[in-house]
């Protein structure tokens, strides 16, 4: 399985972003492999529209089974992620991705 | 003559001025009112008036014709909006995002993305009178107010060429949609409040105005109220003050019924003449 993470960092000690559209980072795990790979989005800053589809179209060329993040995507973003089986959970706030991913593991995070 | 009546703060007194004026000039000539704030229009509750015209509002966005698309990914590379996306072996098109700048369709090998109309709203035309009052309503959901706003002035541009004044009633702040109302206005008429919001969002758009060289005037609403920092940034700056309107708990329940408040208060009245009557100076040299 595959789990990205919408994150502030790189690492599994950062904070998850609760901004779907506008994450800095987007991160990979790799269960697997246990590899931890990331893709810097901070350039959406510099959108001023379409955050959303532009940052849903990475998740979707990721294409993990699972993805993380805290408020959810907007409308458009979670339009374009239903052409894709990712399942999304919601709700990681103020929690590192270590500590987001046990809470997924535990099935305390809610599936959006 | 066209005035647009702005503001940056909102909630200063746009509609009054601008619903209150256009009856007041209705008395003695034909005169045109445009609703520009077309995500929240709301002049028209103040009138009764009679549908005359109504059209939908539309605008032009890619449709994918599956057959033809090789998904080569050209229209999602070439979109600033991210308005078309290619998702696997599909291409989506968010039609709220689209700008309508056709590159996606254009630079299309296959010709697999033809341009179609999308309904965004509607745009009614009412007269009681000498008063045309147009506006142009957004369907819920929709994104884009300057494309509305756009063709609601040029309705009024082509059917009342003759009509000697059109007013547009903007919508606050000071964004695009702000800029496309007053951009081809001959005068700006910005209302504000005499508090350090008023003052705040007045420079504001007063900076934002001044990009197009306008000619502007300010209107201080609920004078009375709050300080004189916004009296004082006009003569700074000099701008003409054409008007203080008191702050005044009749007048607000006068609004808050839907009336006019210049028919029950004779001195709106004199005070909405002034207006007129330095705008007038101003903009034939005299000011």
């Amino acid at each position: 399985m595959k789990i990205a993470f919408t994150a502030r960092g790189t690492t599994w000690e950062s904070t998850i972003d609760p901004r779907f559209g506008r994450a800095e980072y987007l991160v990979l795990f790799d269960e697997d492999s246990g590899e931890l790979t990331s893709i810097d989005n901070s350039a959406v800053k510099n959108e001023a529209h379409g955050a959303g589809t532009a940052t849903a179209q990475k998740i979707f060329d990721l294409n993990p089974d699972v993805l993380i993040t805290g408020n959810g995507p907007g409308d458009h973003a979670a339009t374009a992620l239903k052409h894709s089986k990712i399942k999304i959970f919601v709700n990681a706030h103020d929690i590192t991705l270590k500590q987001a991913y046990e809470q997924y593991q535990k099935g305390l995070l809610n599936e959006f | 003559m066209k005035i647009a009546i702005a503001s940056g703060k909102g909630g200063t007194g746009k509609t009054t001025l601008s619903t209150n004026l256009a009856a007041l000039i209705a008395e003695s000539e034909e005169v045109v009112l445009a609703d520009l704030d077309v995500e929240e229009p709301n002049s028209g509750l103040f009138f009764k008036a009679e549908t005359v015209h109504e059209e939908i509002n539309v605008k032009a966005i890619p449709y994918w014709d599956e057959s033809k698309c090789t998904l080569c990914g050209i229209c999602a590379r070439v979109c600033n909006f991210h308005a078309i996306i290619r998702l696997g072996p599909s291409i989506v098109v968010f039609p709220e995002l689209c700008h309508s700048c056709y590159a996606c369709s254009e630079l299309c090998p296959e010709a697999a993305l033809p341009i179609i109309q999308k309904r965004t709203g509607i745009l009614s035309e009412f007269q009681t009178g000498n008063l045309h009052f147009i506006e142009s309503r957004l369907d819920i959901g929709e994104e884009q107010a300057v494309p509305a706003i756009a063709k609601t002035k040029k309705f009024a541009a082509q059917k009342y060429s003759g009509v000697r004044i059109t007013l547009f009633d903007s919508p606050p702040g000071t964004s695009c949609p702000v800029m496309e109302t007053v951009r081809d206005a001959d005068f700006v008429l910005l209302v504000t409040e005499p508090t350090p919001f008023g003052l705040h969002d007045l420079s504001l758009a007063v900076d934002t105005v001044r990009v197009f060289e306008k000619t502007i005037g300010v209107v201080i609403n609920r004078y009375g109220t709050g300080n004189d920092d916004v009296a004082e940034y006009c003569r700074r700056e000099q701008i003409p003050v054409l008007a203080r309107i008191p702050d005044s708990r009749r007048i607000a329940e006068l609004y808050s019924a839907g009336k006019l408040i210049y028919k029950e208060i004779p001195e709106i009245r004199n005070i909405l003449e002034g207006i007129l009557d330095a705008i007038t100076e101003i903009t034939e040299g005299g000011g």
